[in-house]
This record gives C-alpha cells, sequence and structure tokens, in this order.
C-alpha cells in the first residue's frame, strides 16, 4: 500500500484535498447544506407551534436543543459516504488516497457541517424560543463545541458503514442512537447545568466524559475504517 | 454429554432450592434463607434474573471477540458464531427485561423507572436491534459480516461510557446501588447469606454452561445451514 511510504506533510495534504474536493461538490449543489437547514428550520417551528403560548420548564427545553440536533445531523451527515457510492466513485477514492487520509477528510467535512448545523440551530433556537436562557455561556459554549465533534465522530463511522450497506437513510439513525446515547445523555445534562448557572468546576466532569468519548471514537474508527472502506 | 449432564443437575438443583427452600427471619439451619427486609419473597428473582442479565452480557462480549477474530482472519465461521452469540445475548436480554420489568412492577410498584440498570439494558437491546437490522440490510454475505463485525466492536466499546455516566444522572433503586438505604456494594456481600451464595453462584455457573451449550448448537445449525445452501 502506499500508506506505508507515506510522510506526515503528504498525509495532511491528501487529507486535505478529500475535504476540499467534498466542500467544492457540496457548494455546487448545496445538497446537505439545504437539507440540515431546512431540517431544522422546520424543526423549531413544530416546538413552537406545540408549545403555543405556553412555555415548558428549562430542563425540557434543553433536552429538546440537542433532539433537534441529533435528527438534524440523522438528515445530512450521511451525504458524504453515501454520495460517493452513488457516483460509483468510491473505487477511484479506493485507489487514489490511503483510507485513513478518507476517513480524515470526510471526518472534517462532517465536521464543519455539524459546526455550522449547531451554530444555525443554537442562534435560532435561543432566539425563538423564550424559556431557554443560558446562565453560564462558557459552560454551555464548551458543551455545543464538544458536543459537535463527538457528533462528527459518531457520524462519520456510521455513515460509512450505511453507505456500505446501500440502505441510505433509513437505519442510520437506527445504528446512530445506541452509539451515540452516552453522548446525547452527556450534553443534555451538561447543557441543564449551563442554563442553571452552574459553574465551570460542576460541569467539569461532564467535559472529561465528552473528550474521552471523542478520543475513543475516532481512535476506534480509524482503527476499523480500513475494513469497512475496502472491498 | 458431560456439560449436559453438569448443566441438567445444576439448573434443576436451583430451580428447586432456589424457589423450595423456606424463608425464615432468623435462620437456625442450613436449608433456611435469611428474609431481607424490603425484599422478603421476592428476594428469589436474584437466582434467575441476575444470571440472566449476566449472560447477556456475557454474549455481548463473545460477539465482539468473534468480530475481532472475523476482522483478522477473515473465516466465515467467525462471523456465524458472532451473531450466534448476539442471537442468544438478544434473547436473554430480553429475557433480563422481562423477568426484572415484572419484578419492578411488584417491589417498586411500575414496570419501569429509568433505573440506571434498567437504562443500561434497554441500551443494550438498542444495540442488538441495530445489530440485526444491519445484518438483515446487507446481502453479500462477507460484506455483511464485515459491517456487522464493525458495529459490533464500535457499540462495545461505547458500552462502558455508561459507568461514569449513570450515576451522574439518576440515582439506582436496585438493592446495592447508590441510594440504597441499606448501603451501596455488591448484593452478595452485605445481603446474602452463605447458603444463598452457593445456589447464587451455582446458577452463574449454570447459566454460563447453559450458554455455552445452546451457543454450540446454535453453531452446528448455522454451519450445516450453510453446508445446505452452497451445496444445492
Amino acid at each position: 500500500m502506499s500508506g506505508a511510504e507515506m510522510t506526515p506533510g503528504r498525509f495532511l495534504r491528501s487529507v486535505l484535498a478529500i475535504f476540499l474536493k467534498d466542500w467544492r461538490s457540496e457548494l455546487r449543489t448545496r445538497y446537505a447544506i439545504s437539507a440540515l437547514l431546512m431540517f431544522v428550520i422546520t424543526t423549531i417551528a413544530i416546538i413552537l407551534f406545540s408549545l403555543g403560548s405556553e412555555g415548558a420548564p428549562a430542563d425540557a427545553l434543553s433536552g429538546m436543543l440537542w433532539v433537534v440536533i441529533f435528527f438534524g445531523a440523522m438528515s445530512g451527515l450521511s451525504r458524504t459516504f453515501v454520495m460517493e457510492e452513488e457516483r460509483g466513485t468510491t473505487l477511484t477514492l479506493q485507489l487514489l488516497a490511503p483510507a485513513s487520509a478518507v476517513y480524515f477528510g470526510k471526518l472534517l467535512f462532517n465536521l464543519v457541517l455539524v459546526l455550522g448545523l449547531n451554530a444555525v440551530t443554537v442562534l435560532l433556537y435561543a432566539g425563538f424560543i423564550a424559556g431557554f436562557v443560558i446562565r453560564n455561556v462558557p459552560v454551555f459554549l464548551i458543551t455545543v463545541l464538544l458536543g459537535s465533534l463527538g457528533f462528527a465522530a459518531a457520524a462519520t463511522v456510521i455513515a460509512a458503514i450505511i453507505a456500505r450497506a446501500n440502505t441510505r437513510g433509513t437505519l442510520y439513525p437506527v445504528l446512530s442512537f445506541p452509539i451515540m446515547l452516552p453522548l446525547l445523555l452527556t450534553v443534555i445534562n451538561a447543557t441543564r447545568l449551563a442554563s442553571e448557572g452552574a459553574f465551570f468546576q460542576e460541569a467539569a466532569g461532564e467535559f472529561q466524559i465528552l473528550v474521552s468519548y471523542i478520543v475513543v471514537v475516532v481512535a476506534i474508527s480509524y482503527m476499523l475504517f480500513e475494513y469497512i472502506w475496502k472491498d | 454429554m458431560a456439560v449436559k449432564i453438569l448443566l441438567g443437575v445444576l439448573l434443576t438443583g436451583v430451580v428447586v432450592l432456589g424457589f423450595g427452600l423456606p424463608m425464615s427471619p432468623a435462620p437456625q439451619s442450613w436449608y433456611e434463607l435469611p428474609v431481607i427486609p424490603g425484599l422478603e419473597e421476592k428476594a428469589r428473582i436474584i437466582f434467575f434474573h441476575v444470571p440472566t442479565a449476566w449472560l447477556s452480557v456475557v454474549a455481548f462480549l463473545t460477539s465482539m471477540l468473534f468480530a475481532i477474530q472475523y476482522l483478522r482472519k477473515r473465516e466465515p465461521i467467525d462471523d456465524i458464531r458472532s451473531s450466534a452469540a448476539a442471537g442468544l445475548g438478544f434473547m436473554f436480554c430480553i429475557l433480563a427485561t422481562l423477568t426484572g420489568a415484572v419484578w419492578a412492577k411488584f417491589n417498586w410498584g411500575s414496570y419501569w423507572n429509568w433505573d440506571p440498570r434498567e437504562t443500561s439494558i434497554f441500551v443494550l437491546l438498542l444495540i442488538y436491534g441495530a445489530y440485526f437490522s444491519l445484518r438483515s440490510a446487507v446481502e453479500v454475505e462477507e460484506k455483511r459480516a464485515t459491517l456487522a463485525s464493525v458495529y459490533s466492536i464500535i457499540a462495545a466499546v461505547t458500552v462502558p461510557f455508561f459507568i461514569f455516566i449513570m450515576p451522574r444522572i439518576m440515582t439506582g433503586l436496585h438493592p446495592g446501588a447508590r441510594g440504597d438505604p441499606e448501603g451501596a456494594g455488591p448484593v452478595i456481600e452485605f445481603k446474602m447469606s452463605p447458603n444463598m451464595r452457593v445456589i447464587f453462584f451455582s446458577s452463574l455457573i449454570a447459566f454460563t454452561l447453559l450458554f455455552y451449550w445452546m451457543f454450540t448448537l446454535r453453531v452446528r445449525a448455522a454451519r450445516l445451514e450453510a453446508h445446505h445452501q452452497s451445496g444445492d
């Protein structure tokens, strides 16, 4: 394999090249971006309609934010791998780049998408849902940042699996939910702490769990990706 | 054959003794089980419910180990083993959930309370469900085996996080969990008398043998089926 003689510099360049390739083709069609954006707007509108003039407890609202983000992520993040299968470009990519470079390139692309998705969701959510108040903003921002990293990490490897399974959308949330549940429970808890105005020290345990989750998921995905990717 | 006889003897013994031995508030002789306050006759479930839950975890780990083995050696038999273990694990997981839910109705007043262990077994059920949905979605055998193996390894790696997350979110209702007025710790150490421990550990051994026996049966059946299909 050409992966053996790869220097770190060449490896980083091919990661970046794959990221840029996906980014350019995304900008051409804007499929994932528009899907994500419309999903977030529709879901927040549904929440607003169903709440009506009544508020909901802060606990429920901080949980609901992550429900929107979870299903938003599920609607757009499988795109990067499914697209390769649909266009029949998987084989070319297998020949051109080592599997790990493909993995990190796609991870980077999904990370950018999730960060964008989360920024838009949080802004809309905080702007339109009156009962959602964050009393400790730094804790909340760290939660969203680490949450995005975790979502991108777990979503990327599951997306690779479902793209190879040729099942498209239906299985994606089914396979992702048990893997993401530790992440979801932790970010929901951290968001609740942030909305209650807890100090950084109180949320530090949550952050430790998030960081170790990200490290573990990225490491295991990196180790297993070659088996998913190669025929 | 020896396994089958040992299994029969052990399981019969556990069932007869677990249900049959009388309970008394102040046990005098070897055959009387102590009454545990708050559990009373309902304590007998520990001889059957805990080993079932234990098996669903053993099966989960077995399935993961054979998944790793499959990815290393690419022998179809390892995938057969991995999915056979997962199938048994799924069954015992359902049994543990149902027996636990019925017991919870009588001890805690409702079938489901989202106690940490209930949440964990729910996650295990979801993982097994997802694993088999993935298997049924892929038709090419080799691809199915690879993808299922990868998924079961990823699932096994993320499950341990619940050990750290659960105590931060909720207190437990299970006997011996954090929040138990009688103190937290393994139930075997502070609530079980020596004779209960003998039955309990015999039951664990019996259930493990049961798993081993059913596992070899399933693997043999799956192998025959594979032979039969390729023969035609």
